[in-house]
């Protein structure tokens, strides 16, 4: 299922200036939002990306679109045709290379324009890429992404505010992929919606990747749903990578502290299993002033004096698994039992 | 194919009449446009639509004043100077008519003050005519007639009385109708026309140069407003006309009401600016232009629409105002500020208190604004209940 590369990241930053407002604005701090961060998405995989809310996630997703100013770092996007660098690409040539990575956004109401029925919805990056096409060519390839996405084509002179948020996610994916992209980010594509939709959209959103050799970038804070759809998962924490691993390996044997954390918070669908998650203490650290060494140190249970003073390396420990603790190894010894993927993507409905 | 909402045109059991018609109702919400359901919220605000109607009926009686008024607004009746207000009747000691009509009057003496005053007679009877010819217009240079709405059969009616001259009120309130609220309409354009280049470019550049744009109007907006009009009309030239006066005049309410609206139409962009839909367009590789004229006007042409109708009553007070004070138009032209300013002293109010009856056209027309202005606000952003039902 995996293949060559498709984008690699390297060493991604995006820090947004804290200014004080006066009569001349000073910048007086730096929010480190996305700091150092190193990973590759290969070619029809789903690289699934949880963390806590202020973890970067998703200003990570949009970095690698471009949406959002980078600080420096390395995007490297392969195409049949030869590398793209994407940090240099700029102006009218980023413009035009759009259409090949899309974003599905978490709010299926503000994301969609009110105003424009969903036919001119799901047309407008064909009209605003192919000049050329005539308006049946557009007709034809709308009907033909809307009927892909399980639409009902009756509905397309309709406006968003006749549908639900299921269905309205429905149109978002449409847009995003009536353009044919390679590389689609799902930022929490699903969290605004019910469980029961959740479970329609995921699917919808791995039968489109069966059918159309999509790659995800699926980020999400529910770690059952990206269990059930992520060939690889990454976990991040205050704008750092703290591990990345096939998603299998991952949750039986999850090596860094805060993953385990995660893993454990999970309730399982099975009654005699008990649920007793493992507790943080403490809160997330703030990324305008984040902790010297290892920015997990303030709430991790195993933290010694090293965690305090070294920034842990981003190393492979195990075959494609990355994490970043000193201590990985003795951890990963640690007889306390770990969910296995099954039973979490089981306790989804 | 999963359908959605299960409303797929074939294999449906026969549906009741009543089942169809809301099935249709529901189905044109559905493809209903953003000024479609704007309208159907503000058609439920009745104060709202009876502002609408109020002011519909002003605009088009000042706009066709020359067919809905039975006289020039210079034309005098000699025979009926200072006459007080009179009120179509259909009876009265001597029977009934399906014809309105109005007494007829004669001069006498008061005994008091012996001023020459008309009184009317109860004996005899003036008919009032509808489409009679009277005097020749020239509509706007465009249409030559001597059509009037109505008129009487002999001699003249006055509905509102006379002035001191014996020019007829009815029909100055009907000419002044249409000077105020096309100065109004003048000065709301002008500022409109600044407030969007002023806070279009704030808004969308942000930055440094909102910042400074910010400064600029703030520091206009704080100059005291009546001072300054003060200021400004008593510097027109005295020998411009009164064309060149009124369009100096519109040019100041215009330059001094752009500031509020600038500021709105900035914190529309500002805040449209950031949404997901926008974000989307720019990343789908919509360039800026379309983006400014497919997603961000569009999505605040409502709210502007409703920011305008609320600055339109300032406008016509402030005509009003100045003309009273006697610093806006002079006659001849005719506008309510104009007339009201016969009206200052105390011998109108205790001899011809009809003459006040344009402030009620002003207060009128600013209470249907006001009302009309509510409603739209309302109504503006038809998405805000939609959006909760999910």
């Amino acid at each position: 299922m995996t293949g060559a590369p498709l984008i690699e990241v390297e060493d991604l930053n995006v820090h947004f200036p804290i200014t004080a407002r006066g009569l001349i604005r000073r910048t007086t701090g730096l929010v480190r939002a996305v700091d150092g961060v190193t990973f590759t998405i290969h070619q029809g995989e789903t690289l699934g990306l949880v963390g806590e809310s202020g973890s970067g996630k998703t200003t990570a997703g949009r970095a690698i679109l471009k949406a959002v100013p980078l600080s420096g770092g390395e995007i490297r996007f392969h195409r049949p045709d030869g590398v793209v660098d994407l940090v240099t690409l700029g102006g009218e040539r980023l413009r035009r290379f759009r259409r090949h990575m899309q974003l599905i956004f978490q709010d299926p109401y503000a994301s969609l324009n009110p105003r424009m029925t969903v036919r001119d919805i799901i047309a407008e990056p064909l009209e605003v890429n192919n000049p050329g096409l005539t308006k049946e060519e557009i007709n034809d390839r709308v009907r033909e992404t809307a009927a892909l996405c399980r639409l009902n084509l009756e509905h397309l002179r309709r406006f968003p505010h006749a549908f639900s948020g299921g269905q309205r996610q429905r149109i978002c994916i449409a847009r995003a992929l009536v353009s044919r992209p390679d590389f689609v980010v799902c930022d929490e594509s699903v969290s605004a919606l019910d469980v029961s939709i959740q479970a329609d959209i995921i699917n919808l959103l791995m039968d489109l990747q069966q059918q159309l050799g999509l790659t995800y970038l699926f980020i999400a804070h529910d770690l059952s749903v990206v269990a059930q759809i992520s060939t690889r998962v990454a976990v991040m924490y205050v704008g750092r990578l703290v591990e990345l691993a096939p998603t299998k390996s991952l949750f039986a044997r999850p090596m860094h502290p805060y993953t385990r954390a995660l893993m454990s918070a999970v309730p399982s669908i099975d009654p005699d299993k008990g649920f007793d998650p493992e507790e943080l203490a403490g809160e997330i650290p703030n990324p305008a002033n984040p902790p010297p060494g290892c920015r997990f140190n303030t709430r991790c249970p195993f933290a010694q004096e090293r965690c305090r003073s070294d920034v842990p390396e981003w190393r492979e420990i195990a075959p494609g698994h990355l994490v970043a603790c000193h201590f990985a190894e003795e951890l990963a010894t640690d007889p306390r039992p770990a969910n296995s993927p099954d039973s979490i993507s089981e306790a989804r409905p | 194919m999963a359908s959605i909402n299960g409303t797929g045109p074939d294999h449906r059991p026969a549906l009741s009449r009543r089942e169809r018609r809301e099935e249709k109702k529901r189905l044109s919400y559905y493809t209903a446009s953003q000024w479609q359901l704007v309208w159907w919220r503000f058609r439920r605000h009745k104060a709202a639509m009876a502002g609408a109607v109020v002011l519909l009926a002003i605009a088009i009686s000042g706009i066709f004043a020359e067919f809905f008024a039975p006289y020039t607004p210079t034309e005098r009746d000699t025979s009926y100077v200072q006459g007080a207000p009179q009120i179509p009747m259909f009876w009265d000691q001597n029977g009934f008519s399906f014809q309105p009509f109005i007494h007829g009057t004669r001069t006498e003496r008061d005994p008091r003050t012996l001023r020459q005053v008309s009184v009317p007679d109860p004996d005899t009877r003036i008919y009032i005519r509808f489409f009679v010819r009277g005097e020749a217009y020239d509509w706007m240079g465009l249409v030559r007639s001597d059509l009037h709405l109505f008129g009487a059969a002999e001699g003249q009616v006055h509905l509102f009385g006379t002035d001191d001259l014996g020019r007829d009120v009815f029909s100055r309130t009907l000419y002044a109708s249409r000077t105020s609220l096309s100065i109004g309409f003048l000065g709301v354009m002008v500022a409109f026309f600044m407030a969007l280049m002023i806070g279009g470019i704030a808004g969308y550049s942000g930055g440094a140069v909102d910042y400074g744009i910010q400064r600029v109007t703030e520091v206009i907006r704080v100059i005291p407003i009546i001072p300054l009009y003060m200021g400004l009309a008593a510097a027109f030239p005295s020998d411009w006309t009164n064309t060149q006066v009124y369009f100096a005049m519109s040019m100041v309410f215009g330059l001094v009401g752009w500031p509020t609206l600038a500021r709105r139409i900035r914190g529309h962009l500002l805040t449209q600016r950031n949404e997901d839909y926008v974000l989307a367009a720019r990343l789908a590789g919509a360039k800026p232009r379309r983006i400014i004229s497919k997603h961000l006007l569009p999505s605040f042409t409502s709210y502007i629409i409703v920011d305008l109708v609320i600055s339109f009553p300032y406008m016509i007070l402030s005509e009003t105002a100045l003309s009273f004070i006697g610093l806006g138009l002079r006659p001849p032209t005719v506008s309510w500020g104009v007339m009201l300013q016969d009206a200052q002293n105390i011998r109108t109010i205790e001899q011809m208190p009809w003459l006040f009856l344009p402030a009620a056209f002003v207060v009128i027309a600013v209470l249907a604004f006001t009302v009309l202005g509510d409603g739209l606000r309302d109504a503006a952003d038809p998405y805000s209940v939609s959006k909760g039902r999910g």
